[in-house]
């Protein structure tokens, strides 16, 4: 079988320092794998590179195969077959929630607005948020916002999902509320790839953690290996800090 | 010390801080209240003694004058309206053009980018005036046909040419001002560049800027006036004819006083959003 994503060799330099310094990494269809690790470890770069926000400097990706990280590829095909959530929403403040959502649909894919609603709606049933449709993103609460901007994702039907540490800005109160999203997800068969400091909810539903460490993947192997045994020292101390 | 009375309640039921608080307020407010109606006072006696004072206050205020001239100058000032009311739009649909040219990426849009910066250049390092009296008198020595030759033309213009250079950098001021995520937000959901610019960046820049914009064109109603040195009779040339006509200064004093009653109200208000926007950022 075949990965659905595959790194190998990915280097990402900002200046003179590197953050991803040769990570290979796969991913399968319907697998969930969390990147796990310090502030500054290179999680989000990462992943911003996955979706070609950054292009990286050296090694490839590969996405069904394709070689999605050679220079001059136009990115936007790339990006509606992986949909990405930040830690800080970013959801546009001048659109209702629905027009947040439907947005790309419209543009992109050419969806007329009514084509889109029962869909839409649909998605915000499915995540609580059915009476939020109308609501500007200031009107909504942080895990409200949150759970908005993985519904904006999802309506352009990715095939790949990542999360770059979607709860870390959130009272600790909300995150219950998006962790379930991210449930119904894996539920669903969703293939994603999630820098998380949740190590709960990684050990509950991850299939593979990856423990980042000074732009390397240093250690990784099934939630109860890593939790439970892990081989490297730094991992050690990694985990003793957070759990 | 009343021993049922909690520590630090004085009379009243204040607490000392707020009684504290009162007093200081109270004394502000004195000064501030003898030192106004002093100054007042002073205008109001003092200026009456210069020896001129009877020949200033019968040539700039004159009841007579003033009570004769103003229909005349408000009907003048209508024309500043008109002028204000069709150049504006042409000034925020160029501004927005200009801004746009001058963040153009793609290299075949180079010589456009090139441009913006130019004309920016040029418009905002040149006096108004300036531009008005090359614009309105050289082109219309080229000898063009009715209308082609009209004043109204030019001076228009020349308006539109000189604030649609600063109006692009205040919106271009606003388009800075958005945060990059948002275009990493728009472009992580496959949304062109064009797109995003168009309906993610654009609508939150030109909300930004709308009270600096309404500065602008706060100081264009009162450059209007400017295009009575190429010919339209508006509010400042009819009070130039009604001052030949009545010998008196008077009618310039009631024109300040009708752009007064319009500005004023329009920079109050300008201020308002400001300060709003403040708020909202803090």
């Amino acid at each position: 079988m075949t990965a659905k994503l595959s790194l190998r060799g990915v280097r990402k330099r900002f200046g003179a320092h590197e953050v991803c310094k040769g990570i290979d990494l796969d991913v399968f269809e319907g697998e969930m794998v969390c990147l796990i690790g310090a502030s500054g470890s290179g999680k989000s770069t990462l992943l911003r590179c996955i979706n070609l926000l950054e292009p990286i400097d050296e090694g490839a990706i590969w996405l069904d195969g394709a070689d999605i990280s050679e220079p001059g590829l136009d990115p936007q095909p790339v990006r509606q077959k992986i949909g990405i959530v930040f830690q800080s929403y970013n959801l546009f403040p001048h659109m209702t929630a629905a027009e947040n959502v439907m947005l790309a649909p419209r543009r992109v894919r050419g969806r007329s607005r009514e084509d889109m609603r029962p869909l839409v709606a649909e998605l915000f049933q499915r995540f609580g948020l059915g009476d939020r449709m109308e609501h500007y993103p200031d009107q909504l609460s942080g895990g409200q916002q949150q759970r908005v901007a993985i519904i904006r994702a999802l309506a352009m039907e990715p095939e790949i999902m990542l999360f770059d540490e979607i709860t870390s800005a959130l009272d600790p109160e909300l995150v219950g509320e998006v962790l379930d999203v991210l449930r119904d997800l894996r539920l669903q068969g969703m293939t994603m790839v999630l820098a998380t400091h949740e190590m709960g909810f990684a050990r509950e539903l991850a299939d593979k953690v990856c423990f980042l460490d000074e732009g390397r993947i240093l250690e990784e192997g099934p939630p109860e290996a890593l939790f439970a045994a892990p081989r490297e020292a730094r991992t050690r101390a990694f985990l003793s800090r957070v759990l | 010390m009343d021993g049922a009375s909690a520590p630090g309640r004085s009379a009243g039921g204040l607490t000392r801080r707020e009684a504290y608080e009162a007093g200081i307020r109270r004394r502000s407010n004195r000064i501030a209240l003898i030192s106004t109606v002093s100054v007042v006072i002073a205008v109001i006696f003092l200026v009456p003694l210069a020896p001129g004072w009877d020949a200033v206050k019968n040539a700039f205020f004159n009841g007579r004058v003033f009570a004769a001239t103003f229909p005349g100058l408000l009907d003048a000032f209508l024309l500043n309206v008109m002028i204000f009311a069709w150049s504006a739009p042409l000034i925020a649909v160029t501004g927005l053009a200009i801004a746009l040219c001058r963040d153009a990426r793609a290299p075949a849009l180079f010589p456009l980018r090139l441009f913006g910066i130019a004309y920016t250049d040029v418009f905002r390092g040149l006096p108004v005036v300036l531009v008005i009296y090359i614009i309105g008198f050289g082109v219309p020595g080229l000898g063009l046909p009715r209308p082609w030759n009209s004043p109204y033309i030019w001076g228009t213009l020349a308006l539109v040419l000189v604030y649609s250079a600063y109006v692009a950098e205040v919106i271009r001021s606003g388009i800075d001002s958005i945060h990059q995520s948002q275009r990493s937000a728009a472009a992580s959901l496959g949304l062109s560049d064009r797109d995003t610019m168009r309906f993610v960046v654009l609508p939150q820049a030109i909300r930004n800027v709308v009270p600096a914009n309404m500065n602008l064109f706060i100081a264009l109603q009162k450059d209007v006036a400017l295009l009575s040195f190429i010919g339209p009779v508006e509010i400042f040339r009819q009070a130039g004819v009604y001052k030949s006509l009545y010998a008196n200064f008077t009618p310039y004093v009631v024109a300040a006083i009708i752009f007064l009653a319009l500005t004023i109200p329009a920079t109050r208000y300008a201020d308002y959003l400001m300060n709003k926007q403040n708020r909202e950022r803090s």
